[in-house]
């Protein structure tokens, strides 16, 4: 289609040189907290946080060809169903993250019941992942339980004690969390891809009803893409809900929360394996710099972030189609391989 | 027991009738080929086939299985594969891992069904193109990647969709060589469907004609061709002098 889905040559991949790249960035990751203050560290979890969010969204999107742009509603089912457990009834975080799991798992299953037998595909599966998410963030407002429109708020976490039990302690025990799942779901994702989910995924992207005539039960397999992308999106919703401790419908459910979401895969690569975390760090970094560098400057810019991103945006989609991953894979010497 | 049995298949759209009462067998290692002018309803009888439409009325039964109105991946699993017309090939993945997907219907590992793909990209003559991706093929390449993809899933039956039009004679020469190989080698069925007389006539062992969706003659290449009624309709007096109706 374009020169990024390029010749794949086997003899020009280095996998000598990937692997010592991804381990020289791991070591850096697990030393980072040492390095840097707090403020960095802060702006690193964030960016960890999209990669992970980005990673559960390309899951269905970047594998599987089905556009979701209402990831916010699975953020904010997981954030209140393990928030409201814990401030109701003390239940931690650990028991927690399965009833989210288990809840968004559940409602994705409607949602693609509701979509796939229905044959809605395309922009009108967009919006209803829009609608789905709307529903919530209207629908929240009026669960007094779980505080309304006035917010859900958790005791905030005593920053010196480490509380692995209670997922409560200092910056660097949420960078080390989400560090891990950022972690976890590159793991996954490259297993995936590997096996014959990625490739009747892959398959299924690209055209429907040729892979559904070789076989290929594509119902069943978008079920378990968007299953599986709103599984993992709820445990980023737990993360976010014991991270931040403040919990507003309007806020977790809106749609602004949906489109972070989409950017940074989009920016990094979508339905590659590292695009949605390096597109995740150029988004925040880029934005959170920028912001910090004029505040050092004593220029005070409301705004400017999201300028960035507009720009960003805009320059990627036209210039770089396919995200900044596929040509940025190259140029370190990972060969042309496309994920 | 012939290999496909198409029985008094009908099936309408919006009350236009695509096809009407159509019945005939594909014998098993055979070549069967479907003929008839545009709008005649053959493609509309590979979806009836395939699982992609269910049939109004009549019976599709493959190996003695009744397969009419299965949904497609299940007539897949029965052991047909198919060929589309407009080529559908999974444009940004390279032309390997679109057999591999093919493949791993009849392979449990990805690492049997890339064995099993290159074997069949070998067949097919398209093994220097492996790591390509799929969309810089040329239109016979990517007819040729249907094949391979298809092939790959292991059936018994193969349904081509006219696989030779806007292909140069020279292409389709070679195209009907390998689908001949693959029926003698790998004792696959084969309908398809084909306006190019030339391929039908080199490759057919039966053929069947279509008219306003009904079947107005089928037998041999030799005698159908001399039929009256598919001179009359469709043929004209040229095809015998092998030129492209």
């Amino acid at each position: 289609m374009t020169l990024d889905t390029m010749t794949l040559d086997a003899t020009t991949r280095a996998p000598g040189r990937r692997r010592a790249l991804i381990a020289a960035v791991g070591v850096a990751a697990i030393a980072l907290p040492f390095l840097v203050n707090n403020y960095v560290l802060s702006v690193v979890t964030l960016a960890l946080y999209l990669a992970y969010v980005g990673q559960a969204w390309n899951v269905m999107m970047g594998f599987a060809g089905q556009l979701s742009l209402g990831h916010s509603l699975y953020v904010g089912l997981g954030a209140y169903a393990s928030a409201g457990l814990f401030f109701h009834y003390g239940i931690g975080p650990w028991l927690g993250v399965w009833v989210a799991i288990l809840l968004c798992a559940a409602v994705g299953a409607f949602m693609g019941v509701l979509a796939f037998r229905l044959r809605i595909s395309g922009v009108q599966l967009s919006l209803l992942t829009v609608a789905f998410a709307e529903l919530a963030r209207i629908g929240f407002d009026h669960i007094g339980w779980l505080g309304g429109p006035g917010g859900l708020f958790l005791r905030v976490a005593d920053r010196g004690r480490v509380d692995l039990l209670g997922f409560r302690g200092p910056p660097a025990l949420y960078y080390y969390a989400a560090l891990a799942l950022t972690a976890g779901a590159l793991g996954l994702c490259a297993l995936l891809l590997r096996r014959r989910a990625g490739f009747y995924w892959r398959a299924i992207r690209e055209d429907e009803v040729a892979a559904e005539s070789l076989g290929i039960n594509v119902f069943r397999w978008k079920m378990k893409a968007v299953i599986l992308s709103a599984a993992m999106t709820a445990i980023a919703g737990v993360f976010f809900a014991f991270y931040y401790n403040s919990l507003f419908p309007e806020q977790i459910f809106s749609f602004g929360r949906s489109i972070e979401i989409v950017l940074g895969p989009v920016v990094g690569g979508v339905g590659t394996l590292f695009g949605p975390i390096v597109g995740a760090g150029a988004l925040v970094l880029l934005g959170d710099g920028t912001t910090e560098v004029m505040n050092r400057l004593g220029f005070d810019v409301p705004g400017v972030k999201q300028v960035i991103h507009g720009v960003l945006l805009l320059v990627i989609t036209i210039y770089l189609p396919n995200g900044v991953w596929p040509p940025l894979a190259r140029a370190l010497g990972f060969g042309p391989k496309r994920i | 027991m012939a290999l496909l049995e198409v029985d008094e298949v009908s099936k309408s759209f919006r009350g236009l009738r695509a096809v009407a009462r159509a019945s005939f067998d594909v014998e098993r290692h055979t070549i069967a080929a479907l003929i008839g002018p545009n709008g005649a309803g053959k493609t509309t009888l590979f979806n009836l086939i395939a699982g992609v439409y269910r049939p109004d009325g009549g019976q599709i039964r493959f190996g003695g299985q009744a397969i009419g109105g299965s949904p497609a991946h299940r007539v897949c699993a029965a052991g047909v594969a198919r060929t589309f017309q407009l080529v559908k090939p999974f444009a940004e993945l390279s032309v390997l891992d679109n057999v591999v997907v093919g493949a791993l219907h009849s392979e449990r590992t990805v690492a049997g069904a890339r064995v099993r793909a290159r074997a069949v990209l070998q067949r097919l003559g398209l093994a220097s193109k492996e790591p390509m991706s799929a969309s810089q093929l040329t239109l016979a390449e990517r007819r040729r990647l249907e094949v391979a993809r298809a092939v790959a899933t292991r059936p018994s039956l193969l349904l081509l969709d006219e696989m030779m039009a806007g292909l140069r004679p020279g292409e389709i020469d070679e195209l009907v060589e390998v689908l001949r190989s693959l029926q003698r080698d790998e004792g696959i069925t084969i309908l398809l469907t084909e306006h190019v007389m030339r391929a039908v006539m080199a490759l057919a062992d039966q053929i069947v004609v279509l008219h306003h969706g009904e079947v107005i003659a089928r037998g041999a290449p030799a005698s159908v061709v001399r039929d009256p009624a598919v001179l009359d309709s469709y043929l004209g007096e040229d095809a015998l002098a092998g030129a492209e109706p």
